[in-house]
């Protein structure tokens, strides 16, 4: 820190982080809750604990290797370069410790670790009720410690290949976290199969209704709290042109995307209401009212408008969001009916299919402009913005989690038995929960009997 | 040729005023929207009517004296 001023704003910035973090963890919270709340009581411990572990799992391997990735992956390796230098952010590296020469290197690191959960949690919700832990967990790790965070090298980084060779904009990640966990849920459920009871004979879908309804939309407001977070996480909170060291002239300091392009808190403050606005009032309607696709709908507007709402005009957001959220709701009716897929929350539509739409819109909204401050980038445009979909949606989502579900289920690994299906998840605790009570009543009977 | 008119970052941001796409089209984007707000209140309240028809048609003093119970 070389200055006061320098000074002032790193510690600023690394307190702005800490808090964007703090916020993030209610994501977690949120959807720990709607997920236990989507469950039947018989498999609600498993449930919250099949999420709960994603956390300590994906944030040591982010540690170990996740944040590495980020930096050294920004080339491919193998498209634009080979890989890059991320020493700086190995696990050995000494600023990734105390340091009182980084301050920012952690709290940065523990905002992309905390999407990095929110991925994983993502994926976790529609694989309810039937899946092993183990082998969800391994999925956690890989959607949140590698394929995520590849695509962020390549997608959401001011020097990602993707940005300079196609010109991808995903400011707020509609593709970069939405659709590639929406992707990597529907290439666990091709092969994981329907719960038991989910199809009728002649494959009409049944609902399997929450059986807390008031859990399941209170965990999705508690989701909205923590999405301000994720807004303000992927912002750069302040930083002057020379900082930035690209193309922008004058002595103006300005908060930026993650491409280091600038934007304002004001513009995505406008934009994240909007569009949850917009999502809201359309999934309302198209739903009839459903509490349950009204709250989701309203994740889904955020999640429609977030490549561009670092740029758009607020009631383009609206829209945007609007639209989104319609083709999402349609969408996972039309997929459930048609290729049976039972997606116990609907995450693959709400992240999946507004995340891959909410990219392509932004190809033709922001058409032509920059997709960085640096020289030589492509501008923003609609084929780079399809293909970027593509790339998070099926790519890195779809196909990887395909295969290693493949390669679980055929060893027995992927699914839980039938029986224990039926006899709920729960059984085992359960039991022991039983055997406790029955003790403490029999002592209790015990001493008041000597009362008598 | 951009859809803010933006070709570049090499500016100095003070010159630098509204950065959304379309600039020009704000009244035709509010006209829409306001057209948006009442239709969904159109929308609603026909759902909503619909709904109470549906129930009404299905009154039966059992089942509402089950629904009273519930309270």
């Amino acid at each position: 820190m070389g200055n006061n001023l320098d000074a002032l704003t790193t510690v600023f910035t690394e307190f702005y982080y800490f808090v964007t973090v703090v916020f993030m963890f209610l994501i977690h919270v949120g959807f720990c809750m709607y997920e236990v709340g989507a469950s039947r009581r018989r498999n609600h411990m498993h449930t919250l604990m099949k999420n709960t572990m994603l956390i300590p799992l994906v944030t040591i391997t982010f540690f170990f290797f996740g944040w590495w990735i980020y930096w050294a992956f920004v080339n491919g390796p193998g498209i634009t370069g080979g890989l890059a230098d991320g020493s700086a952010n190995a696990p050995w590296s000494p600023t990734m410790a105390t340091h009182l020469g980084d301050r920012i290197t952690g709290v940065f690191w523990a905002a992309f670790l905390l999407f990095s959960w929110t991925a994983a949690s993502i994926v976790s919700g529609s694989v309810i009720e039937r899946i092993r832990s183990s082998a969800f967990w391994i999925h956690a790790v890989l959607i949140g410690s590698v394929f995520w965070i590849i695509d962020a090298a390549w997608g959401w980084s001011a020097n990602g290949w993707m940005v300079k060779v196609l010109g991808y904009h995903d400011a707020y990640a509609s593709g970069v976290i939405h659709a590639i966990a929406g992707g990597y849920a529907l290439g666990v459920l091709v092969v994981l199969g329907p719960r038991l009871g989910k199809f009728a004979a002649d494959g009409t879908p049944r609902d399997i209704p929450p059986h807390n309804p008031w859990l399941v939309t209170i965990g999705l407001f508690m989701i909205y709290t923590g999405f301000w977070g994720f807004y303000a996480a992927c912002n750069v909170p302040a930083i002057s042109p020379e900082a930035i060291g690209g193309m922008i002239t004058g002595e103006t300091w300005t908060a930026t995307n993650i491409y280091l392009a600038p934007t304002t808190l004001g513009a995505i403050t406008f934009n994240f209401l909007m569009s949850l606005s917009g999502g809201l009032m359309v999934a309302y309607v198209v739903s009839k009212g459903d509490a349950f696709w009204t709250y989701s709908g309203g994740l889904a507007g955020i999640i429609t408008a977030s490549a561009g709402n670092d740029l758009y005009h607020p009631i383009q957001a609206m829209f945007i969001g609007g639209v989104g959220t319609f083709c999402a709701y349609k969408l996972h009716h039309y997929v459930e009916r048609r290729f049976k897929i039972d997606d116990a929350v609907g995450a693959v539509a709400v992240h999946g299919y507004a995340g891959f739409i909410g990219v392509v819109i932004a190809g033709f909204m922001l058409w032509g402009q920059p997709s960085s401050p640096y020289e030589g980038y492509a501008a923003i445009n609609p084929l780079g913005q399809f293909i970027g979909a593509i790339i998070m949606f099926g790519v890195l989502g779809f196909l990887p989690a395909f295969i290693v579900s493949k390669l679980l289920a055929s060893r027995g690994m992927l699914r839980i038995p039938e029986k224990a299906e039926l006899e709920g998840l729960d059984h085992h605790s359960e039991l022991a929960y039983q055997a406790a009570v029955d003790d403490v009543r029999a002592a209790e009977r015990a001493i008041a009997e000597r009362h008598t | 040729m951009s859809t803010n008119g933006m070709e570049s970052w090499a500016v100095d941001l003070k010159d630098v005023g509204a950065i959304y796409p379309f600039q020009g089209t704000e009244v035709i984007l509010v006209i829409a929207g306001l057209v948006f707000w009442i239709g969904w209140h159109v929308l609603q309240a026909k759902v909503e009517a619909k709904e109470l028809a549906d129930a009404e048609r299905d009154f039966n003093v059992e089942h509402s004296g089950n629904s009273i119970d519930r309270y």
